[in-house]
């Protein structure tokens, strides 16, 4: 195969993968959404069968979305086994590449045993461990598609001084938005339902009693129709950290957002990025909003975590690209695909609205 | 003479029925207030075909006079330290129209818990124990007819009030499982009547317990005394403050 057409293939392929892992987050997502995770008790197997042998007959109630996930997870299982293969085959993937794609095999097959453990094992803990590497799986993959593009081959390397510190800003709010979506993943795998079922208020009060009166007041009204866990003091207390997370995560998109578009232009690269990142944020605070207004509807429940799975990967490439093109340190030269080009000719060959004064 | 040996049997035969019945305990449960609305269980297309009729949730299930179904009546004070073997006849809960039925029962430890599908359609029967010494299972039953009575013995050991188990096929099934070390104990009916037989004499706390209304609360208490005559204990249960 010639080296063009491979590097032609690749770049569609990778981000296929990436797409079909995002669609496999949704998959998860919805799981645990309808409770299903526990529906199919053994593993590999599935109640009894070959995986990829059960009969469709008997994907009843829950065992649709359990099996349905496992199946997709198959699948993208091997479009990384693919990838990491293409790129360690590859004669124009850097050495760093080729050591993603392994690292991303590593990660599906970790996947693949979490998922299996916590059914086999009946480990809440264990959902909650697979639920946030998925994530973080998601953004290796979404990297990985990134770097086979042109747009990042094109983009100049440190063609600005990080002056106004975007790198750190990027990087800390992308951490604080993977450490809501693990609190969102302790709570959703809780099994506990909504233990708090209003919004804004909470139990009609800024902050809800958590004494143990309190607590079994709310079991007790509670009229549940599914077979959910009690409600707990700590899983309350675990909901009000999580708003009070959004709320920080809301001001600090918000930061990213104004100063970015102060200090680097309205029409600079990463503005933008941050103009879809605020507009990702405040849908996910009104999907989870709706969770609670719905009664934690299943559907409503997956599309704020398919939304915070985007926030997250946002994030990631925008910090990803800060880092590319900011630098620590005032630089006279940067390097592009093009080669070494001095920064003040750098306007040439960009397009204007892409790098704004410095 | 003869009326002597007939006034003599008429005498034995009443001191014996007093024997029989001393030990055991009847009475009534009545819920005190209005309990929160039932809610419709939304059942999927296949479960709608096993269970044609409309379905709710069973979280106060009241009858005649304020009757309460489904409390748990048990000892909770007076046999420490007494050892009763286990009940050898295994005791069902049945998957049947996509529900189960019953919805509270109870066991001793080491009594055989029979887990009947007798639906067309795959459940999972998931155990969710919290004593210590209990543990949690999850197993499939795909077929109906299938039963297994192994799986609950094998793995509950401890007593504990209560015991669920679930279907994560369909979520809306659960039901729960009393556990205690003796067979002193009962399920109050649809009219919130129980009875407790053959408790040997001697003083003792008897509980009644309702899942809803008392939730993380162990339930109402009575004093009772056992000596040669039934006892009746009547329990009131408040429906909480909302």
């Amino acid at each position: 195969m010639k080296s063009s057409s491979q590097t032609n293939w690749l770049k569609p392929y990778a981000v296929f993968t990436a797409l079909a892992t995002f669609v496999l987050v949704c998959i998860g997502g919805l799981v645990t959404s309808h409770e299903a995770g526990m529906t199919v008790p053994d593993w590999p197997t599935s109640c009894g069968y070959n995986m990829f042998f059960f009969p469709i007959s008997k994907w009843v109630g829950g065992i649709f979305f359990e099996h349905l996930h496992r199946l997709a997870a198959s699948g993208v299982g091997l479009l990384t086994t693919i990838l990491m293969v293409w790129l360690l085959k590859s004669r124009t993937a850097p050495k760093w590449l080729r050591v993603l794609g392994v690292i991303a095999f590593f990660g599906v097959v970790a996947q693949g045993v979490l998922g299996g453990l916590r059914v086999i094992l009946l480990k809440d803990q264990l959902g909650v461990f697979h639920a946030a590497l998925a994530q973080l799986f998601l953004v290796l993959m979404c990297a990985i598609a990134l770097f086979q593009t042109d747009f990042w081959r094109n983009l100049p390397i440190h063609a600005q001084t990080d002056t106004h510190r975007f790198r750190p800003l990027f990087i800390f709010t992308t951490t604080l938005v993977f450490g809501q979506l693990a609190l969102g993943a302790t709570m959703r795998h809780q099994h506990a339902g909504l233990s708090i079922p209003d919004f804004p208020a909470a139990y009609g009060k800024i902050w809800p009693a958590t004494d143990p009166a309190a607590i079994s007041r709310y079991n007790q009204n509670r009229m549940e129709v599914i077979g959910y866990n009690p409600i707990t003091a700590f899983q309350v207390e675990l909901q009000m950290v999580h708003r009070l997370v959004a709320l920080l995560i809301f001001v600090a998109v918000g930061i990213c957002c104004w100063r970015a578009r102060r200090l680097l232009g309205p029409g600079h690269l990463l503005t933008r990025f941050t103009y879809v990142w605020s507009g990702l944020v405040m849908v996910q605070i009104f999907l989870g909003a709706a969770t609670i207004w719905t009664g934690k509807s299943a559907d409503i429940a997956t599309a704020h975590v398919a939304c915070g799975a985007l926030c997250l990967v946002t994030g990631a490439m925008a910090s990803i690209i800060a880092c590319r093109l900011l630098s620590a340190q005032s630089e006279s030269y940067v390097t592009t695909a093009r080669g070494r080009v001095a920064k003040n000719e750098l306007a040439t060959l960009l397009p204007s609205s892409s790098i704004s004064k410095s | 003479m003869k009326k002597f040996a007939l006034s003599l049997a008429l005498v034995a035969l009443t001191a014996s029925a007093q024997l029989a019945c001393a030990g055991d305990i009847t009475g009534k449960v009545t819920l005190k207030g209005t309990p929160p609305p039932e809610k419709s269980i939304a059942f999927d297309d296949t479960c709608s075909k096993l269970h044609p009729t409309v379905s709710t949730t069973r979280h106060y299930v009241v009858g005649a006079d304020n009757g309460l179904a489904n409390v748990f009546v048990y000892i909770s004070k007076g046999l420490e330290g007494k050892k009763f073997p286990a009940n050898t006849q295994a005791a069902e809960i049945n998957q049947q129209g996509c529900n189960y039925e019953p919805y509270v029962s109870g066991v001793t430890v080491g009594q055989p818990l029979a887990i009947k599908n007798s639906d067309p359609v795959m459940h999972n029967i998931h155990a969710l124990p919290k004593a210590d010494g209990n543990t949690e299972f999850n197993f499939a039953q795909p077929s109906p007819g299938d039963v297994n009575d192994t799986k609950w013995v094998a793995s509950i050991k401890s007593p504990e009030v209560m015991v669920k188990l679930k279907c994560d096929v369909h979520p809306w099934m659960f039901a729960y499982v009393g556990v205690q070390d003796d067979p002193f104990f009962a399920i109050t009916d649809k009219d919130g009547n129980f009875k407790i037989s053959g408790l040997p004499a001697g003083k003792y706390t008897l509980t009644a317990y309702h899942l809803k209304a008392h939730g993380a609360n162990p339930g109402e208490t009575q004093d009772i005394t056992v000596a040669d005559s039934p006892v009746t204990a009547n329990f009131t249960v408040e429906v909480p403050a909302h």
